[in-house]
């Protein structure tokens, strides 16, 4: 007999099993908005059962059977004013009598990510979407994140779910020959949250980490269910950035260059497990950009100073991310990785050219790149020209405070 | 479920490019989507040079030549099919012909309720 079952026990369980039994219930009831509500009244109904009951074998089984029948039993009572919801309320407990909720209850929350990810629903509307139900973030806190309203968030979300419904977006994992295009809507939106949560300047720092944490957290999970390369080299590349996350700021909050940071701080337990990823991913040779660049923050994190850092493997690393992906932005970051190689002047002929063909003529850090440049080489004052108009170009206050700190320092 | 594909192109473009679709290669596709028991209806349209607007305001019908906006690509047909999910209408919207050269809108229909 059980005396007492804790708000403690309850809670624990929420927080590890309320996304895969929402999952559950969005894929038995077909609709998000009756499976949250349903998630919750499944946790009241324990609330009041288990401390007198005790905690029952399979929580998350009991959990999502709960849920289900408390939908169809909401779905009767508002029936009363409406045929088409009795109708509904009819198929689902025909459903739940063929197939009741056995012990072993499949694992939803792969269809849960992809259906979030959609590429019909914009990457905004992703985004969202994707905190609120995959990872339980409230809308106050996706809001607090990207510095928008609640309102405008809430919306969105609403949004995306009526199109969910109303084009009748399927909750599936989609087939092999859709998966590639449809992993990468995935992993793009876990890569801008991620991004979101590391280098945007603006917002609590708290959130912001929470951000990345949650990026990562999913990345996690995908790569638990699903495998595949560019899954594994992205949370590889996410991983082996927040390993640097405890040295790249000072004190005082500005940015610490690569070069100057305190390797020691870099978190060895994240660099192990994103290195052992990026060489299951390219092993696997089927692997992509993301793969790549997670490669060339694996070649960093081996340098115990930046004078190790095997800048030749580097711009190989580049090359093979080109082919991928030929923008001017990774030109550019082949450029520097060249000057590192082959001396200041030869990455300074490249980045030249790149600003002499207008792609990157108003991208500050092209401009920051040049003037690094034109200081090892001791042409002060072309350098002086550079750091000022990288200055005016750069939109974010920390940025700004890096590059006048280099210019002051000429 | 029902979904209307309307394929937009620009029409200077439609039929002049090496990658633009026969009318022959546009009729065996929609065959194909007939024989799969999801076609509805499909036709291809005029160019939008022969096009008629109608507005009724307060009673009075109102005509005017030519499209109701001025858009870079016009619609150039449509094709009325019968899908499972998004995912399915998705796939044979993506093998008309003309998306080779335009894009093409899915639409899902709403049912008008009778009442």
């Amino acid at each position: 007999m059980v005396a007492l079952i804790p708000q403690a026990a309850i809670d624990a369980i929420y927080r590890a099993e309320s996304r895969r039994i929402l999952a559950s219930l969005i894929r038995l009831l077909g609709d998000f908005e009756l499976a949250e509500e349903a998630l919750q009244e499944a946790f009241a109904a324990a609330m009041e059962q288990w401390p007198r009951d005790g905690i029952p074998q399979n929580p998350r089984a009991w959990l999502v059977s709960a849920g289900r029948f408390k939908a169809i039993d909401g779905l009767r009572r508002r029936a009363r004013f409406s045929a088409s919801l009795n109708a509904i309320a009819a198929e689902l407990e025909e459903e739940a009598r063929e197939q009741p909720i056995g012990e072993e209850i499949e694992d939803d929350r792969l269809r849960l990510i992809f259906v979030c990810c959609h590429p019909a629903l914009s990457v905004e509307a992703r985004i969202a979407l994707t905190l609120r139900e995959v990872c339980d973030l409230t809308t106050e806190q996706i809001a607090r994140a990207f510095l928008v309203s609640p309102a405008t968030i809430a919306q969105r979300i609403v949004r995306a779910k009526q199109k969910v419904r109303t084009a009748r977006i399927p909750y599936e994992v989609p087939a092999r020959s859709e998966l590639p295009e449809r992993l990468d809507a995935v992993l793009k939106v876990l890569y801008l949250v991620f991004n979101e949560g590391y280098f945007a300047s603006s917002g609590e720092s708290l959130t912001r980490t929470e951000l990345s944490g949650e990026a990562i957290r999913v990345a996690r999970l995908l790569v638990e269910l699903l495998p595949e390369p560019e899954a594994e080299g992205l949370l590889a590349l996410m991983l082996l950035h927040e390993a640097r996350r405890p040295a790249r700021l000072s004190a005082d909050g500005l940015a610490i260059a690569l070069d100057e940071q305190d390797r020691t701080l870099w978190r060895r337990d994240l660099i192990e497990e994103g290195e052992h990823l990026v060489e299951r991913a390219l092993r696997s040779r089927r692997f992509g950009p993301y793969t790549l660049q997670a490669a060339i923050a694996a070649v960093h994190s081996e340098a115990i100073c930046p004078e190790e850092t095997d800048w030749a493997q580097i711009v190989g690393l580049y090359d093979a991310l080109l082919r991928f992906d030929p923008s001017p932005v990774v030109e550019l970051n082949r450029a520097v990785a060249v000057a590192q190689r082959d001396g200041p002047a030869a990455g300074l002929e490249l980045v030249d050219a790149l600003l002499a063909a207008g792609d990157l003529s108003n991208y500050h850090l092209c401009y920051a790149a040049r003037a690094d440049l034109c200081r090892r080489l001791g042409r002060r004052d072309e350098a002086r020209l550079a750091y000022e108009r990288a200055i005016e170009l750069s939109k974010q206050e920390v940025d700004r405070l890096f590059l006048e700190r280099r210019l002051a320092s000429l | 479920m029902k979904y209307l594909c309307l394929v937009y192109a620009d029409e200077n473009l439609l039929h002049s490019l090496p990658e633009s679709p026969r009318d022959a290669e546009c009729l065996e596709y929609a065959e194909r989507i007939h024989s799969s028991g999801r076609m509805l209806a499909a036709e291809a349209l005029q160019p939008v040079s022969t096009a008629t607007t109608v507005r009724m305001r307060q009673g009075k019908v109102t005509i005017t030549d030519g499209p109701f906006a001025e858009t870079k690509e016009q619609l150039a047909g449509f094709y009325l099919v019968e899908a499972r999910d998004l995912n399915e209408a998705i796939q044979l919207a993506a093998n008309i012909p003309a998306a080779r050269v335009g894009c093409v809108e899915v639409r899902p229909i709403r049912e008008l309720s009778p009442e």
